[in-house]
């Protein structure tokens, strides 16, 4: 089951001195698939992400990513291995304009020594040609193309998630994690993304998003995954994850008591 | 002897704790790093000074004269520079620099004004007096330097942790946004804390000028890097860790003079200081230099 | 030509205190284009002096050795403090540089062979013009292509967010590491340079107020590109001659530009941005 599945977290736990923000989590996701993580708020999903990324580390349990653990990665590793990632609060490099933002995404994959970097070689102006078309073909993948030269910190809220996106694609990675990506978009925009997710997986790029849109979520995900104070209370397909009761206490719970 | 290096020690660490305490405080409550709080040491000492030889007042009015004097230059500092500043929400680094600017700013002021020399308080103005106590000589002053620097810190302690004052000023230290909207006056409170906290500094600047009795427009230069060394060793914005590290420090500075050599005193505090840097950055009670907003 | 000679002999000395300062304030330019604030560089420079400095006047090495020793060594220092004390951020880095510069200069103080506090002297005058014009082209053009590549994008995605930076696959550890010691190679090679036509070093000249002034020289010209250090280090190198009565006011005026372009000129005088949107609005106006 392991060889087609990308990514692989088992009985994970996380905590915080006596705080325990994860326990016992554990599911797969899919190689080609629209994978989703939902819950409460304050559940811990964005600690999963952290742990993936690199950034936290699992106080038990296995992340594997293709049959390789990535426990002990550092971020900038576990990157090159093919994971991706977008923030909730945007982070993107506000004094760079958008084509250096996503150029900045294909860092390791400019292959140049400082020999070649310094004497400007033909090498080296190829290779940084080649990312300034990739570049701007990743932009154009979200619409952002004519807007290259812009300061990213003029762009809208929506122009600066579909930058971050375009960015992270930049790193070539085979799984994109997409944290609320759609958090403070208007429902065309969103419209717009889900198509481009849609596009995304069908060129072969895995997806794993964090949501709160719940059509948006149930649109999209092959497979979700509900994540309440920490531990995951159910995970299968849109149409058993709406129909579980517990996920529907989870979420309404506190409604009916009131 | 031993004993006569620990009241030496306690002298000098008790003022290093209420140069730190002054230090640490402004970080803590406007999340800045104050680098002209040793020239406000200085200006202290000068105006205590400037009080007796001019004015002929007696040391306790200069004393109050030092702290009200080093206080305003503290709060033009505050209204002046910090205030856009924040208005602006400049990065760090920015209030950083302006205050060394402040700082240089001041020193050579004191330079034109004072000239270099070292300059002393009269003879009669120190207290006098000299008792033998179990062996060891203990002058008047230094009863004096560690009673008010004791007596201050004890009324910021008491401040801090019993009053209504103290509470907002923990409250703005957690997290000015939330602080402003429990309806505290930040900014108002931000101008006392400037005040206050250089006006300790001040007053730190009279006692170690009485101690030495010696007064230079450079002496906050090395008092700040103390200073430094101090919150760094006992934590950033902690003050519990600004006394015990002034105490450490002074011990530490005094033991090594005594027995190693002069000028190791003074490698010690940044000996010290950098490899608390590099082992445990946070110092012994600190907390993460970046808060919630 | 007449003229010439005369206005060379009054202030060669100055025209290559510019160019070494140009030099200084690059180096911090470098480290502060990573976001790192390294107090620093005074040391570094001074280390350099001192080791080329001692090498031509005790072992006679030839110049462009002890200027390369001058150099290396300081780079040395940086790649094995560098490691742990790059894990530092922001303000804690500073000090724990401040720290450092401060022990550096207290060793020195304190050594037999530098000459203690009464400093280095008889150091032979060999810097030419050229030199300086020569390692100053060839650092100009060096990072000018920095900034340009791969690395200088990694140095200004750190500078912004380093965790974001760490996400895009950028080595952050490696690359602070980088900044910091081409910086300090860099201002060991200006302090190398610097001794050999001053004849005469001693640890004042390295300490705090130093690292301050090429702090300043950076803020002040704009960190933005290679220009602004340049310019504010010849503002400040110039500045104080042009105004030679206030001589003794010269740190007042370091202390009075700190704040203000602080206050008023956030990114420095030589902005791009800025001077564009002034330029295009008064073209605007003539329309």
């Amino acid at each position: 089951m392991s060889a087609a599945n990308l990514l692989s977290i088992r009985h994970v736990g996380k905590h915080f001195g006596g705080l325990h923000v994860l326990q016992d989590v554990s599911f797969e996701v899919p190689a080609g698939s629209i994978y989703g993580l939902i819950g409460p708020n304050g559940a811990g999903k964005t600690t999963v992400f952290n742990l993936i990324t690199g950034l936290l580390t699992p106080s038990a349990g296995s992340i594997d990513f293709q049959g390789a653990s990535l426990i002990g990665q550092q971020a900038h590793e576990i990157t090159h291995r093919g994971i991706a990632r977008t923030f909730q609060n945007i982070r993107i490099f506000k004094e760079m304009d958008l084509l250096e933002n996503v150029m900045v995404g294909m860092h390791e994959h400019l292959n140049y020594g400082p020999l070649a970097l310094l004497l400007n070689s033909g090498a080296c102006r190829a290779a940084e040609k080649r990312a300034r078309e990739r570049a701007l073909e990743l932009l154009s993948w979200v619409g952002l193309d004519h807007k290259a030269d812009m300061l990213a910190d003029n762009l809208s809220y929506g122009d600066q998630r579909k930058l971050e996106f375009a960015r992270a694609l930049a790193t070539e990675p085979k799984l994109l994690l997409l944290d609320e990506p759609v958090a403070g978009m208007n429902p065309s925009e969103k419209t717009i993304l889900m198509e481009e997710i849609n596009n995304i997986r069908n060129r072969g790029y895995g997806v794993f998003m964090i949501e709160h849109d719940m059509r948006f979520v149930m649109g999209l995900c092959d497979r979700i995954a509900v994540l309440n104070f920490g531990r995951i209370i159910a995970e299968g397909t849109p149409d058993e994850v709406r129909n579980n009761p517990e996920v529907i206490e989870a979420y309404l719970g506190k409604e009916d008591a009131a | 002897m031993l004993e006569q290096q620990l009241l030496n020690a306690l002298t000098l660490g008790s003022v290093y704790a209420l140069f730190a305490l002054g230090f640490t405080l402004v970080f803590g409550v406007l999340a800045v790093i104050n680098l002209a709080h040793g020239a406000v040491f200085m200006v202290g000492s000068y105006a205590a000074l400037a009080m007796v030889s001019h004015l002929n007042a007696p040391l306790w009015v200069a004393m109050l004269g030092a702290m009200l004097g080093s206080g305003i230059v503290g709060l033009l500092v505050d209204v002046l520079i910090l205030k856009p500043l924040r208005a602006r929400n400049a990065p760090h680094l920015a209030p950083m620099i302006a205050t060394i600017g402040v700082g240089i700013m001041l020193t050579s002021s004191a330079q034109g004004l004072f000239g270099a020399e070292v300059l002393r308080f009269p003879e009669d103005i120190l207290p006098a007096g000299e008792f033998l106590v179990g062996g060891v000589h203990v002058r008047a002053l230094e009863i004096a330097i560690v009673a008010i620097a004791f007596l201050l810190m004890a009324v910021l302690f008491i401040t801090l942790k019993r009053t209504q004052l103290g509470r907002a000023l923990r409250a703005i230290a957690e997290s000015p946004k939330a602080a402003y909207l429990l309806g505290i006056n930040v900014e108002g409170l931000f101008h006392v804390t400037s005040f206050v906290t250089a006006a300790l500094g001040g007053i730190a600047g009279v006692l170690i000028g009485l101690n030495f009795n010696a007064i230079t427009p450079q002496m906050g230069q090395p008092m700040l890097h103390k200073g430094i060394a101090v919150i760094i060793l006992g934590g950033m914005g902690d003050i519990r860790g600004a006394l015990i590290g002034g105490l450490f420090l002074g011990f530490a500075e005094v033991i090594s003079k005594a027995y190693l050599s002069s000028q190791m005193g003074d490698a010690v505090a940044f000996g010290l200081l950098f490899l608390i840097l590099l082992v445990r950055p946070s110092g012994l009670f600190g907390r993460k230099l970046e808060r919630k907003a | 030509m007449e003229w010439f000679n005369d206005f060379w002999s009054t202030y060669s000395t100055l025209v290559f205190t510019v160019g070494v300062h140009a030099l200084l304030a690059l180096s911090i330019w470098l480290t502060l284009s990573c976001g790192l604030l390294s107090l620093a560089n005074a040391a570094f420079m001074g280390i350099g002096a001192y080791v080329a400095a001692l090498l031509t006047v005790n072992l006679e090495w030839s110049f462009p050795a002890v200027l390369l020793a001058g150099a290396v060594t300081p780079a040395l220092v940086a790649l094995l403090i560098g490691a742990p004390v790059l894990r530092l951020s922001g303000v804690y880095l500073a000090m724990a540089t401040l720290a450092f510069g401060e022990v550096v200069r207290i060793t020195i103080l304190n050594l037999e062979i530098t000459g203690g506090p009464e400093g280095l002297n008889g150091i032979p005058l060999v810097t030419e013009g050229w030199h300086i014009v020569l390692i100053l082209a060839v650092t100009i053009y060096s990072l000018a292509r920095l900034r340009r590549s791969k690395v200088g994008r990694a140095f200004e995605a750190i500078k912004e967010d380093e965790i974001a930076a760490r996400l895009m696959g950028i080595n952050v550890d490696r690359y602070k590491l980088l900044a910091f010691t081409l910086g300090a190679f860099i201002a060991g090679l200006a302090g190398a340079l610097n001794a050999h036509f001053t004849f005469f070093i001693s640890p004042r000249e390295y300490g705090f107020e130093n690292a301050v002034d090429i702090l300043t020289m950076a803020v002040l010209g704009g960190t933005t590109t290679l220009i602004g250090p340049m310019l504010g280090g010849s503002i400040l190198t110039l500045l104080p001659e042009l105004l030679r009565s206030l001589h003794d006011f010269r740190s007042l005026v370091n202390g009075a530009v700190l704040i203000l372009v602080v206050l008023f000129l956030p990114k420095g005088i030589w902005e791009p941005r800025r001077i564009r949107a002034f330029f295009s609005r008064n073209k605007g106006d003539q329309a």
